[in-house]
């Protein structure tokens, strides 16, 4: 349909221009587009409220996280001074011709890293947490009904299992499900092959809001990566691919220090891993380009973080010479390659895999490594899981506290990662399913809960920290939608 | 119309006193009684008309206001304008505790004109927390309007639906179909004026990004 045509007439010209949007898809293009934006960004806030507010209304809670990012900020600066080697550089013209035909194959590259070490781990996030507190908060000397039995002391809304039950309806008992209704015993008559015929459907109409709401019950396989990037607005536009083979220009013609500790985190993590080590090359194309992504200074408006700043070498001081650093903001810590790994089985083009990572970072893996009081925030979930452990397993949660297993201490790690790499991979993209469809990560939290729950009877048993981490080492045999599903709908409470 | 003080649109003159908690006479201690009372009065005694109250939270659960109005008969009463507002969902949670909040003229049980006073009672019944108040209180009188937004009125209206212009009668009306045309064309203009520069992502300054420390400021 083309308006060029004489037929179009000026009177009709309004008309004609709304049926061309809705036959050439732009109507629901524009759709999606803005049905992304209402996902991603917070409603708007009150008038009088500072940008500030926005990022995070709490202020005792922006000091904390303005207090960790100088932490970061010092530990890095202190390796820079020991190792003499300055946070970026421009690489020399050999050095980047180099770099270029390796491209393909940076995991056969083995520089020494040996000096070099992760910014932080998540035990040390941890710590900071535990000692987050509200000084407005009376938490007495005695412990009372005001402090709380876990790790997180600070009195933040969480949900309680029926406001859950409510909010993930979608899994309960009469719902089929993938990760349980297409087990080899049910008939895939029953649901399976009813669902994957709605998936289609979606997926032809190209329909965001729809393919978010399909997704709370599961992807099936072969249509997850077109509705995920259905969810997350990606298409392949021409101009995202030249955005991409930019980036990867930059990260030829400057060297990073970070770059060595992208390397080092691939190397310890991913590469170790026996479902992603074959992904370790993709890993590098995706993580290095990430570091030289501006747009992602953009959700540094609805985060509580604030992006690290640094000056031209020479121009200290000089705000025309003030630039951040990495030019992403987000300094990587240990573990953070495996937010890209598990995106590697579905997606297999670079530039595409680079945009759904991209996405998924700035909506909802922020959020794991940031002080904040969102209800997806980490703090949230910290102490979400936590409530829900001590009022549905409260002997459980009692023995552990007392042999000095603190149940957080060995479940922060699961979702802080958002489980990558403690889950079989099937079974962490049914979970990320979720987390997609609902737009939030409090899924991360009742997973958590209902992992204790299923080993509760091994835990009751254990006389110590050590013994209890060994009891919830493994968890590559377990299938996640039972599990939330019997802790939500069949837990009787 | 609601917003923060900008152009246009400013605050009127009044000194509120500091919170004050309710305490009961003959008490022993100072007790933390969860009810405190904030008084403010307008300059000179001179009764403005108020179309909105701004402030932020901190901590306080439940909001009251009485205004102080002439009454019949020229004496002076306190009303009741605002009963048991919740600022805050779950007082022993952190939700709304931070938050700002506007009241509007027409949210109020009483008329608003000829205040002379304003009482802010404030509870807040969970003894967890220390202290609990309002800050930053701004009240604003009517008939000031937000600075106007850049884009053109019509805009913001709501189009209601349309028949489709029946092409089989006359030619329609050239006015209108110039008026149209000319809306058409103002929007691609707002458009094009509005484009901001297209992401290059250039981090460097001038193709320098050589960086030695992070700067702690």
């Amino acid at each position: 349909v083309s308006l060029h045509k004489p037929e179009i007439k000026l009177e009709s010209l309004k008309e004609d221009i709304k049926d061309f949007l809705k036959t050439s898809g732009w109507e629901k293009k524009l759709q999606n587009a803005v049905y992304s934006e209402l996902n991603v960004f917070p409603s708007p806030s009150h008038p009088a409220a500072p940008p500030e507010h926005m990022k995070e209304p709490l202020a005792y809670m922006r000091k904390a996280q303005g207090s960790w990012e100088k932490r970061i900020l010092k530990s890095l600066n202190s390796m820079c001074t020991e190792l003499s080697i300055p946070l970026a550089q421009k690489r020399p013209v050999s050095e980047q011709k180099e770099l270029l035909n390796k491209w393909n194959e940076m995991g056969t590259d083995e520089p020494d890293l040996s000096l070099f070490r992760p910014v932080y781990a998540p035990k040390d996030f941890l710590e900071v947490l535990m000692n987050l507190r509200n000084p407005n908060y009376d938490n007495g000397e005695q412990p009372s009904f005001r402090t709380h039995l876990g790790l997180i002391q600070v009195p933040l809304k969480v949900k309680d299992i029926p406001e859950l039950k409510e909010d993930f309806s979608e899994l309960g008992l009469t719902t089929g499900q993938l990760g349980i209704d297409d087990s080899a015993q049910v008939p895939p008559e029953l649901f399976e092959n009813e669902h994957v015929r709605v998936g289609q459907k979606v997926l032809a109409e190209q329909d965001s809001a729809a393919a978010q709401q399909y997704v709370r019950q599961g992807c099936p396989t072969a249509l997850r990566a077109d509705l995920w990037a259905l969810i997350l607005n990606i298409s392949n536009q021409p101009e995202d691919i030249l955005y991409y083979e930019q980036l990867k220009s930059n990260v030829i013609q400057h060297d990073l220090l970070v770059d060595s500790l992208i390397y080092k985190d691939v190397k310890l993590t991913a590469s170790n891993d026996d479902y992603y080590f074959v992904f370790e090359d993709y890993l590098y194309q995706v993580l290095l380009c990430f570091s030289r992504d501006t747009s992602v200074l953009e959700h540094f408006a609805y985060s509580s973080a604030t992006p690290p700043k640094s000056y031209i070498r020479g121009k200290l001081g000089m705000e025309e010479y003030a630039v951040f650093y990495p030019p992403n903001g987000v300094i990587p810590f240990h573990g953070f390659s495996m937010y890209v790994a598990p995106l590697c089985f579905l997606y297999h083009e670079p530039p595409k895999l680079y945009q759904i990572f991209r996405e998924m970072y700035v909506r909802f893996f922020f959020r794991l490594h940031s002080i904040s009081s969102h209800p997806s925030g980490i703090v949230s979930l910290c102490l979400l899981f936590e409530t829900l452990l001590q009022t549905h397993l409260p002997q459980l949660f009692y023995h552990l506290r007392e042999i000095g297993a603190q149940p957080l201490r060995i479940s922060f790690k699961w979702m802080v990662r958002a489980f990558s790499g403690y889950l079989a991979t099937d079974q962490l993209l049914l979970l990320w399913d979720r987390i997609l469809g609902y737009n939030s990560l409090e899924i991360l939290a009742v997973l958590a809960a209902a992992v204790f729950a299923f080993r509760a009877v091994n835990l009751m048993e254990v006389t110590s920290l050590a013994a209890a981490e060994a009891v919830l080492a493994d968890l590559s045999t377990l299938k996640v939608m039972p599990l939330l599903q019997i802790f939500l709908f069949a837990t009787v409470t | 119309m609601s917003g923060a003080a900008g152009p246009g649109r400013s605050p009127l003159l009044c000194t509120p006193r500091p919170a004050v908690a309710l305490q009961l006479s003959g008490g022993a201690e100072a007790a933390r009684p969860g009810v405190a009372v904030i008084d403010l009065r307008f300059p000179r005694g001179a009764p403005a008309d108020v179309q909105e109250i701004v402030f932020r939270n901190f901590y306080t659960a439940f909001l009251s206001v009485r205004v102080q109005r002439p009454g019949p008969s020229g004496s002076c009463r306190w009303v009741t304008c605002l009963k048991d507002h919740c600022l805050m969902p779950c007082p022993h949670t952190e939700e709304g505790s931070q938050d700002y909040f506007s009241l509007h003229r027409h949210q109020m049980l009483c008329d608003m004109d000829q205040v002379m006073a304003v009482r802010f009672i404030l509870r807040q019944p969970s003894p967890v927390w220390l202290h609990f108040t309002i800050e930053e209180v701004q009240i604003f009188p009517p008939g000031q309007k937000s600075p106007q937004k850049d884009f053109p009125s019509w805009l913001s209206q709501l189009t209601p639906p349309e028949q489709p212009a029946s092409l089989h009668e006359e030619l329609p009306d050239p006015e209108k179909v110039s008026t149209e045309v000319q809306q058409m064309w103002v929007l691609t203009e707002v458009i094009r004026a509005r484009q901001t520069a297209a992401r290059i992502g250039r981090f460097d300054v001038d193709g320098c990004y050589d960086i030695n420390l992070l700067s702690y400021t």
